[in-house]
């Protein structure tokens, strides 16, 4: 199969994805126990408030009506109406995701820059102290829960040694790349936590091929049969490792808004359930999901261009 | 028997190699990750069970005069949260709480994700397309998001928990079991076994399922920290157990704007979050290396 057919068959399958998720987050609501009207008006609900309530939320219609709606609305790019704040969801949304895609953004780049580092740094080592070390360390830092390493950071850089604020966003760029630099931190260390392990296991077993040992026959600088040879080749498996978790970094940042008070996706989402604005929580769970899909199809397509041998079939 | 046929001078009894305590180990299936974990794994669960015996105090009961206490104080070792509470007796009565989440967090998903795997590798056809496509949606939303979404329909605490892991975490066990089927149902036992007219259910309880549960297994521990980690993410955010309860997640909550005043409240149970996760980390890594 030729790069073209492989990219319709990848959308294909994509198209089907998206329209899986619409069902999902649609069921959501409507096959799980609890009604969205009952647990909105709260414990002091007349059975009459609810009914009203249902009726005016459109809750009574047939399903597949109720489905369409919420379909067309997506596609239109109308999401509803919060029930918290009475604004639409797609102002409420499209004013932050840009915060969250940036510290997202921000954290792969930091997340890049530490895998190369110590994924390098222990698989050239490989077995002697510094090896060990790193391999410790980001095991520790894989445990722990993004929102601790968070505020460990916090009591640490900020409180401890004042090199970075405690919490918030800026105004300026300058300010944003500075107030973001220790959440995107975070999420980067607990990403580059797994991928650093691979990335080390990747490079240790491929420094073994022939290639490699034939680059080093020639002559070639170690530095350079590292770089074209060994990491060109083992940063594949890597990178699909990074799609795999593209999710649990969403996840993850969503959390550290939280902890460092970023007013992005993270802090609307988690207020709209306390609050139970199901409309917000739907949107959202929607918009990550589809980023989760977009990453994942750019991995793929990527593939064919990190590495000219992979063949479609 | 018995006798030592390659050199009959040496007495039988006289050991030819002295195992090092590394090879001992290997002999009864263990590796140095894999004791570790347990040995750390062992004295949580055994702390966990004796909290009552291993502390005086109540976790729940409050004495204001004694608030902020540091670690190291008399009475208090690992010092006192805003409310007075003795920090030792919140960590280990939340111990109980947090092995509760681990281990029924996995109960559901690793027998359901286990029964989808096999009968969509075993069966083929379109059982296993419409379950791997199933599957390609389930993985498009970001684990914590999803569980999330359920928990915002259903309302916030432990059962809605529970209820959002079991509807989303059977998710890896399916996939690594379905791979490990597909290997296997070509293999002649299995081909013996339906030769010798045993039925579709039969097979796949019997032949199929010992020999491809072995990853999925390995694979429990790993799910299991990530379903600490989620539920201490769920309760650092208000939606698991509910205060007074102690619980590490929450209590790193209660800590957060102490964080000045009173450093231990989010830095201890974070410790024990992290010493709980890592012994269950090396024990799924030790079982993988065994494999």
């Amino acid at each position: 199969m030729g790069r073209g057919a492989y990219i319709r068959r990848r959308l294909f399958l994509t198209v089907f994805v998206l329209f899986g998720v619409t069902i999902l987050i649609f069921g959501m609501v409507h096959f799980l126990p609890g009604d969205p009207a009952a647990t909105l008006l709260g414990d002091r609900a007349t059975t009459q408030n609810i009914a009203e309530l249902r009726e005016q939320l459109g809750l009574n219609k047939p399903l597949p009506e109720q489905y369409w709606m919420f379909v067309s609305g997506l596609v239109r790019g109308q999401m509803g109406t919060s029930m918290q704040f009475h604004q639409p969801v797609r102002d409420m949304v499209v004013s932050r995701l840009p915060i969250s895609i940036g510290l997202a953004l921000y954290a792969i780049l930091l997340a890049a820059f530490l895998t190369f580092t110590f994924g390098l740094l222990a698989a050239v080592n490989k077995d002697t102290w510094i090896d060990q070390l790193v391999r410790v360390s980001f095991l520790f830092v894989l445990t722990m829960p993004n929102f601790w390493l968070g505020i460990l950071l916090i009591l640490v850089l900020s409180l401890g040694l004042h090199w970075f604020p405690v919490a918030g966003f800026g105004t300026t760029f300058t300010d944003h790349i500075w107030y973001l630099f220790l959440p995107a931190l975070t999420i980067a260390l607990a990403l580059s936590a797994v991928l650093i392990r691979n990335l080390r296991s990747s490079v240790i077993s491929t420094t073994r091929s022939d290639y490699v040992r034939t680059a080093r026959a020639k002559g070639l600088l170690e530095r350079i049969v590292l770089m074209r040879h060994i990491l060109r080749n083992a940063v594949l498996s890597t990178v699909t490792i990074f799609g795999l978790q593209f999710g649990f970094l969403i996840g993850g940042a969503l959390v550290v808004e939280i902890v460092f008070a970023i007013p992005g996706l993270g802090q609307l989402l988690f207020t709209s359930i306390t609050s139970r604005d199901y409309p917000v929580v739907q949107a959202i769970t929607v918009i990550t999901a589809l980023m989760v899909i977009l990453v994942n199809l750019i991995v793929d397509l990527s593939y064919s261009f990190l590495d000219p041998r992979v063949t479609y079939g | 028997m018995g006798e030592n046929v390659l050199n009959p001078a040496l007495p039988h009894s006289a050991p030819l190699l002295r195992l090092s305590f590394g090879m001992r180990l290997q002999k009864i299936g263990l590796n140095p990750t894999l004791l570790a974990g347990l040995v750390i794994l062992s004295v949580v669960v055994l702390m966990a069970i004796a909290a009552p015996l291993l502390t005086p105090y109540d976790p729940i009961a409050q004495k204001l005069d004694e608030a902020f206490k540091p670690p190291l104080s008399p009475n208090h070792p690992l010092g006192t949260d805003n409310f007075g509470r003795d920090m030792w007796s919140r960590i280990l009565y939340s111990a109980r709480l947090d092995l509760q989440i681990g281990l029924l967090s996995v109960v559901f998903p690793f027998v359901f994700g286990i029964f989808v795997g096999i009968s969509a590798g075993y069966l083929g056809g379109h059982v296993d397309t419409v379950l791997m496509r199933v599957l390609d949606v389930m993985m498009a939303f970001p684990f914590l998001v999803l569980v999330v979404a359920i928990m915002s329909v259903m309302g916030p605490g432990l059962f809605s928990m529970y209820v959002a892991f079991g509807l989303v975490g059977w998710i890896p066990y399916a996939r690594i079991t379905r791979g490990e089927t597909l290997t296997t149902r070509n293999l002649e036992y299995i081909h013996a076994a339906r030769t010798i007219g045993a039925t579709t259910p039969r097979v796949m309880v019997r032949h199929v399922l010992p020999n491809v549960i072995g990853p999925g297994l390995v694979y429990v521990f790993t799910g299991m920290v990530l379903a600490i980690l989620v539920g201490a993410t769920l309760s650092y955010l208000g939606l698991g157990p509910q205060p007074p309860t102690p619980e590490w997640g929450a209590m790193i909550a209660a800590g957060r704007q102490f964080l000045l005043q009173a450093p231990w409240m989010t830095a201890l149970p974070g410790l024990a979050l992290l010493i709980f996760g890592v012994a269950l980390s090396l024990i799924g890594d030790g079982l993988a290396d065994r494999r």
